[in-house]
């Protein structure tokens, strides 16, 4: 402690209003999300305490009742990851780096648009157009590749499995993760890019040798963003999918697995007593998951992130 | 290895505004050329429509020829990524890959022609280009870590012999050592000296007394205002130039009475 005190004489600076009020404001503004988020998960924890240790009236205990959940709100949401990412990727590299101005400008437009339809509609499109669109495709599937784990027969006679939800869920986080991919894959230095090109690099590999390893991480942090909203997408999930409950690969079945949110948006109404405590269970299954995803996607950013390059 | 270079009447315009405006220079094979000149006057521009660098901003082209050898570079049918391959280019500022290691950034280039290059092969054009661009003794224990991570001349250093490893035929220098120290400006000075022995070298600089130590010759651009094209003034011995220019605009730059 050899620290001098700062003197006592000095006089302070004087405290200016606007500051004083700029910091209560922001300051409360900051305590307010801690206070929200503590709110929420002391919810979740007291209500599904008695799911967690009581008896449940019919399964053996509140894991194996939560297991085919969370399975197919991971496999759903992996699925749907599988399709939209090196979809979103490659329309940003588009936008940013191969299609005219006015084009581009068009372009990342309607993605930005793509992404303020409301579930709601995804799902009646889901319903009305996806599924039957692509039942005769799944029978196909099932006949030629069913010897395939992802395709074993029977197929779905509505279409409404959980590949066409996943393939609704893609289509839904792809805007997010595309808007996000453009605007780093503008800011790569354009000295970086020139040095590839001054190389005698192609475009494609001016992209592999520039901007992919400078987007590295935000690709990856746009993703995860993306992965949030297919794990807790309720409506569309919902709507879509035809679930049995099963924990099942098959792609194109009748057999199929429900997710956390859409189990809770569908059992909610009806639910009472015990069953309300498993379902609100369930959804602190879904905040741990989300939570662990957030957590691994901030160390994976934290390792890949490359200074400037300058 | 080395080339000449003749540029025929050259004008480079960005969309619909003329940026330069017909010059004609010829370029001997390892011989060092200087190109000098207020700031805003082409000389950048010039020296990057010697590889078509210029290209990358959208409605650049140019009218007039560029021949390297004889050969015309904006000929039908040339395709500008070969140009690259051909005639190497240095940056004003260092740029090295950031996400690549010092050895994999002086592979980056070679890579992309022949991609089943063996190691020790790699390994032999690793040591030679970074010798060739008097890198290799600070930095032969550590090829593996980040080019990033080397000071601001070892990574100009770093780009030259990035440059050099795909042996192109001419090196264009961008005013290599504006973002460098005078000691690793000197380094770089020494540097082109020697890859004289083996390269044409066409470098852009502010520093007039670079433009006297290192080049062989020396063109003068300047532009007569805001919204002209840029014009080359006079190109010759660098000795005259600095001595005896024929052209008093020259004189009053390279005696710093203006710019």
């Amino acid at each position: 402690m050899t620290t001098a005190a700062p003197p006592a004489t000095r006089t302070a600076a004087p405290n200016r209003p606007a500051d004083v009020i700029f910091k209560a404001v922001s300051t409360t503004a900051g305590v307010l999300i801690l206070v929200a988020l503590a709110g929420v998960a002391i919810f979740l924890v007291a209500q599904a305490v008695p799911a967690i240790i009581g008896p449940l009236p019919e399964d053996d205990s509140f894991l194996a009742w939560v297991w085919p959940l969370t399975f197919g709100t991971l496999w759903s949401a992996f699925l749907a990851m599988l399709m939209a990412v090196p979809v979103a990727i490659a329309i940003a590299l588009f936008i940013t780096h191969f299609a005219p101005r006015r084009l581009a400008m068009g372009l990342g437009y309607l993605v930005d648009l793509l992404a303020a339809i409301p579930s709601v509609i995804y799902g009646l499109w889901g319903i009305a157009v996806l599924a039957p669109f692509l039942q005769p495709s799944y029978v196909w599937l099932a006949q030629n590749l069913g010897w395939l784990p992802l395709f074993t027969p029977p197929a779905s006679g509505t279409g409404r499995t959980v590949l066409t939800a996943s393939i609704v869920l893609a289509v839904m986080v792809l805007p997010i993760i595309t808007a996000l991919c453009r605007e780093i894959f503008l800011q790569t230095p354009r000295l970086n890019e020139e040095a590839a090109l001054a190389l005698g690099a192609t475009r494609w590999e001016m992209i592999t040798m520039a901007v992919l390893p400078h987007g590295r991480s935000g690709i990856i942090a746009s993703s995860i963003l993306g992965l949030g909203r297919a794990l807790g997408e309720t409506m569309a999930v919902a709507m879509v999918l035809a679930s049995s409950g099963a924990v099942t690969f098959v792609l194109v079945g009748s057999q199929n697995p429900s997710t956390i949110a859409a189990n809770i948006a569908l059992r909610f109404p009806e639910a009472h007593g015990l069953t309300v405590n498993m379902l609100i269970g369930s959804g602190l299954v879904l905040f741990a998951i989300t939570l662990i995803v957030n957590a691994v996607s901030r160390i994976i950013i934290a390792k890949t992130t490359v200074d400037g390059g300058r | 290895m080395s080339k000449r270079i003749e540029v025929n009447d050259l004008d480079v315009y960005y969309g619909s505004f003329k940026a330069v405006e017909g010059v004609s220079v010829e370029i001997e094979p390892r011989s060092v050329t200087a190109f000098i000149g207020p700031s805003g006057c082409g000389k950048s521009t010039v020296l990057r429509t010697l590889n078509r660098m210029h290209e990358v901003i959208a409605g650049a082209w140019v009218d007039g020829e560029v021949l390297l050898d004889g050969a015309n570079l904006y000929g039908p049918g040339v395709d500008p990524v070969n140009v690259r391959r051909q005639i190497g280019m240095v940056f004003q500022r260092p740029n090295p890959f950031p996400t690549m290691s010092i050895r994999e950034n002086v592979l980056a280039g070679v890579l992309l022609n022949n991609r089943r290059m063996s190691r020790s092969d790699q390994d032999d054009l690793v040591e030679r280009s970074l010798r060739g661009a008097n890198l290799w003794n600070e930095v032969k224990d550590r090829l593996n870590i980040p080019g990033s991570g080397l000071s601001g001349g070892q990574q100009q250093r770093l780009c030259i012999a990035r440059a050099i490893a795909v042996s192109p035929d001419v090196l264009l220098m961008d005013e290599p050592c504006s973002a460098l120290d005078p000691i690793s400006t000197l380094a770089i000075e020494d540097l082109i000296e020697e890859l004289k022995q083996e390269y044409t070298i066409v470098i852009v600089t502010h520093n007039m007394q670079q433009a006297s130590r290192v080049s062989d010759k020396t063109a003068f651009f300047n532009i007569a205002g805001t919204g002209k094209p840029g014009k080359l003034i006079e190109f010759g011995e660098t000795t005259k130039m600095f001595s005896n220019p024929s052209v008093q605009a020259t004189e009053d730059y390279v005696s710093g009475r203006f710019g």
